[in-house]
């Protein structure tokens, strides 16, 4: 049995690792924050360059050709250092979407780009309703999208746009005519989200049919990646609370001494080894294409929510009053925690697709 | 990634598969278990008998070299052993304290003779062995063991005699041998002063006195000791060197106690669920029920997942090791939780015991009440969690006030 990455790929997020401690720094990540730019582009250039980009998608579209197991150690490595780039949006979403739906010609036309970062995509390809906001159905006549999307995240830097209209699947240029966006304020500055009206603006058909089929298929891909990058940011704001706790004293000794402190240090460490454990069987199912996916891409959802939720809470409780500052990283995980936990669908979404998986009903 | 075996794995599983199917009877219900109707001698000269067979085959201890009867074989293949055992109908829970965890502590300290004399009955089970660690005033805080050990005569005989008071022992009701910890210095720190013994459970001034758990079962024991005869040459390792010994036989612990709070319970509550009907609708549509079968899904199986990797790293020669702390921790969370949450959706009619109400809701109310034990077993969850802070996280220890004090000066209670 080897359920865990070989070496290879072990190096590999290594390599990453080392280059994102180098260029997602705090002050990077922090510069997106504050509004100083729509995503850290150094750190986003330096993905392209290592390959991370297009690790996943065909060497004659400019991958690399290796795999989903790679770009889940690629997104945990983000996730630990709150990386503020669009790989949600442009790689797990609309690349994969693309590489999925679209003909050669039209993976030839966007893909190289996607995976050079010369280009940045996003997608909106959820088929239910879960909206606080108004928006309006996608309605597709002919080659003509009629749609308003709020949330999208990297709306505003974002070059094109997959969409979800019917069981089709079309790709919209952003800057074409008939789009009109505006920014919305995110709760997490470092992925910011936008607001995208389309006014029979012109598509590209990827999927006249069958598109639902694959929207289905690329977000529970995209739950399994955003999984990792939970487990990555779950740990980080974990070892960042133990660090703390160790080098705190308070009545005489390091609080981290204090049963009460931990054992809330242990249960986040549990919560992350269980997510771990979901996130690892997702990446299987992803990768090897298994009948299990959708309950594995759920249950790693659910459990990577859970820790990542936990340990930006309580990481940040562990720091106390220091931690509320402005200045410590624990706000950057608090964000990110919800944000991820809500972006492609919230816990009860998933719970309620996880559960109609497990009791073996159709939705 | 894969869960596939490596070529020599597969082969081996194929190996051991033929044996067992050569014989023994395989499991066809998964509540079919072996020995319904043998009574307890029964049920243990055919425990016995099955282990001597196995034995013969080499599969009693297949880590071990074979020259101490074993198979010379890998930790990975002990598991693959065990992975395929389970498919088929064999005596169980009377061998696993005995080479599980005994015999490995002596085949690690004891002398030439001590091995020569012990490991080869043992193995083809016509010993069984038991460890007696745990007292009344010794549970999670086990250095404050207080059975004393004093050597026969003014200037130091070659006996020791053994008294004070055991309990949680596992099947000492039908040991014939157990390793004991006993206090031999009292003028030393408490896990200073302690040493460990071979003992005959069989010997005059030894009683056994089962204890009846909250669940009505009896696997547990009192043991009382009043002046146990113990030779010298059935001390095991050095004098006050007990508590690394035993530090080492709970380690043996560690990992075959993560495999068994895997399990499909969430398979049972879905069945109960669409069974059960509240108001006229099958409770399975109730959103709080769905909540709480996803939530069980998410931990059982999230626990054999941590346990695969575990193997994954076995199977490479590496030894998981604390990491296993955190499958205990939730796994028997969620016997208890899972548990409690299926006897619930049966309303009142649920508080009916399965004998009346139905063989379906048998395994969900036992783990509901021995869930409760679970969580104490091997070690409470708070002392899991002290493991996990420790061992792994790198946290300092707990305040301890006495740890450079004399035992016979520490206050008890």
């Amino acid at each position: 049995m080897n359920f865990d990455f070989d070496e290879d790929q072990r190096r590999l997020q290594e390599e990453v690792r080392r280059m994102l401690t180098t260029h997602s720094t705090s002050a990077a990540v922090r510069r997106v924050l504050e509004g100083a730019a729509t995503h850290d582009d150094g750190t986003w250039q330096q993905l392209a360059k290592l390959g991370a980009l297009g690790v996943a998608l065909p060497e004659r579209h400019g991958g690399a050709g290796m795999g989903l197991l790679e770009l889940c150690l690629i997104a945990e490595e983000a996730g630990r250092a709150l990386a503020a780039v669009p790989l949600l949006s442009s790689i797990y979403m609309s690349a994969e979407a693309l590489r999925l739906a679209a003909d050669d010609a039209q993976q030839g036309e966007w893909l190289p780009r996607l995976a050079s970062g010369q280009a940045i995509g996003t997608a909106m390809i959820a088929q239910d309703d879960q909206h606080a906001l108004p928006g309006a159905p996608a309605k597709l006549d002919g080659t003509h999208l009629t749609a308003i999307f709020n949330a999208v995240p990297d709306g505003m830097v974002a070059d094109v746009l997959v969409a979800l209209a019917g069981d089709a699947l079309v790709l919209v240029e952003l800057a074409g005519k008939g789009v009109t966006r505006s920014a919305q304020t995110s709760l997490d500055p470092t992925r910011p989200l936008a607001r995208i009206a389309c006014d029979t603006a012109p598509v590209a058909v990827l999927a006249a049919s069958g598109g639902a089929a694959i929207a289905e298929r690329v977000t529970d891909g995209a739950a399994v990646l955003l999984a990792f990058e939970q487990v990555g940011g779950a740990e980080r704001a974990l070892y960042a609370a133990r660090d703390f706790a160790r080098e705190r004293i308070a009545f005489g000794r390091p609080i981290g001494g204090f049963q009460a402190v931990k054992h809330q240090l242990a249960e986040m460490y549990t919560a992350v080894e269980l997510a771990r454990g979901h996130a690892y069987y997702g990446a299987w199912a992803l990768a090897t294409g298994a009948p299990e996916l959708p309950r594995a891409a759920a249950a790693a959802r659910l459990a990577a929510t859970e820790a990542y939720t936990l340990c930006a809470e309580e990481g940040l409780h562990l720091h106390g009053g220091i931690g509320f500052t402005s200045d410590m990283d624990c706000h950057l995980h608090l964000r990110r925690a919800r944000w991820l936990a809500q972006i492609i669908g919230n816990r009860f979404w998933w719970q309620e697709r996880l559960a109609r998986e497990l009791i073996g009903e159709d939705a | 990634m894969d869960f596939n075996d490596t070529a020599a794995e597969a082969s081996f599983r194929n190996e051991v598969r033929a044996w067992l199917a050569a014989n023994a009877a395989p499991r066809v219900g998964a509540e079919d278990k072996f020995g319904d109707g043998l009574d307890h001698a029964a049920y243990l000269a055919a425990a016995k008998e099955w282990q001597a067979r196995k034995a013969a085959a080499g599969y009693a201890a297949i880590p071990w070299p074979r020259e101490m009867g074993g198979l010379g074989g890998t930790p990975a293949q002990q598991i693959i052993y065990a992975q395929e055992e389970a498919r088929f109908l064999v005596p169980s829970l009377v061998f696993e304290v005995s080479l599980g965890t005994a015999l490995p502590t002596v085949a690690m300290w004891g002398t030439d003779e001590q091995k020569q004399r012990f490991l080869a009955p043992a193995l083809k089970g016509e010993d069984i062995w038991c460890q007696m660690f745990s007292e009344p005033a010794a549970g999670s805080d086990l250095g404050n063991v207080r059975t004393r050990a004093v050597r026969d005569g003014d200037d130091g005989g070659d006996d020791w005699l053994l008294t004070g008071q055991k309990v949680w022992t596992s099947g000492a009701h039908f040991a014939d041998y157990g390793i004991v910890l006993a206090r031999t210095d009292w003028d030393k720190p408490k896990s200073k002063g302690l040493t460990m013994f071979i003992m005959d459970m069989k010997a005059p001034g030894v009683e056994v006195r089962p204890i009846r758990q909250a669940t009505n079962d009896a696997h547990f024991n009192e043991v009382f000791m009043n002046e146990v005869r113990i030779p010298d040459t059935m001390r095991l390792g050095a004098e006050d060197q007990g508590w690394k010994i035993m530090i080492g036989t709970l380690m043996q612990e560690r990992f075959s106690l993560g495999e068994q709070f895997g399990g499909d319970l969430y398979n049972r509550l879905i069945a109960l669920a669409k069974q059960v009907r509240w108001g006229g609708r099958p409770a399975i549509q109730n959103d709080n029920v769905r909540a709480g079968i996803v939530d069980c899904y998410l931990r059982q199986f999230g626990v054999e997942l941590i346990v695969k990797r575990g193997m994954s790293a076995i199977s490479r020669g590496e030894s998981p090791g604390p990491e296993m702390a955190a499958v205990k921790l939730v796994g028997a969370r969620a016997f208890q939780t899972g548990g409690a949450l299926a006897v619930e959706l049966g309303g009142a009619e649920g508080l009916i015991a399965a004998q009346d109400l139905g063989q379906q809701w048998a395994l969900p109310q036992t783990l509901w009440l021995s869930g409760a034990g679970a969580r104490i077993a091997g070690g409470t969850d708070q002392i899991q969690k002290n493991t996990i802070a420790e061992r792994i996280l790198g946290l300092p220890g707990e305040i301890r006030t006495d740890r450079n004090v004399p035992f016979r000066d520490l206050e008890s209670g």
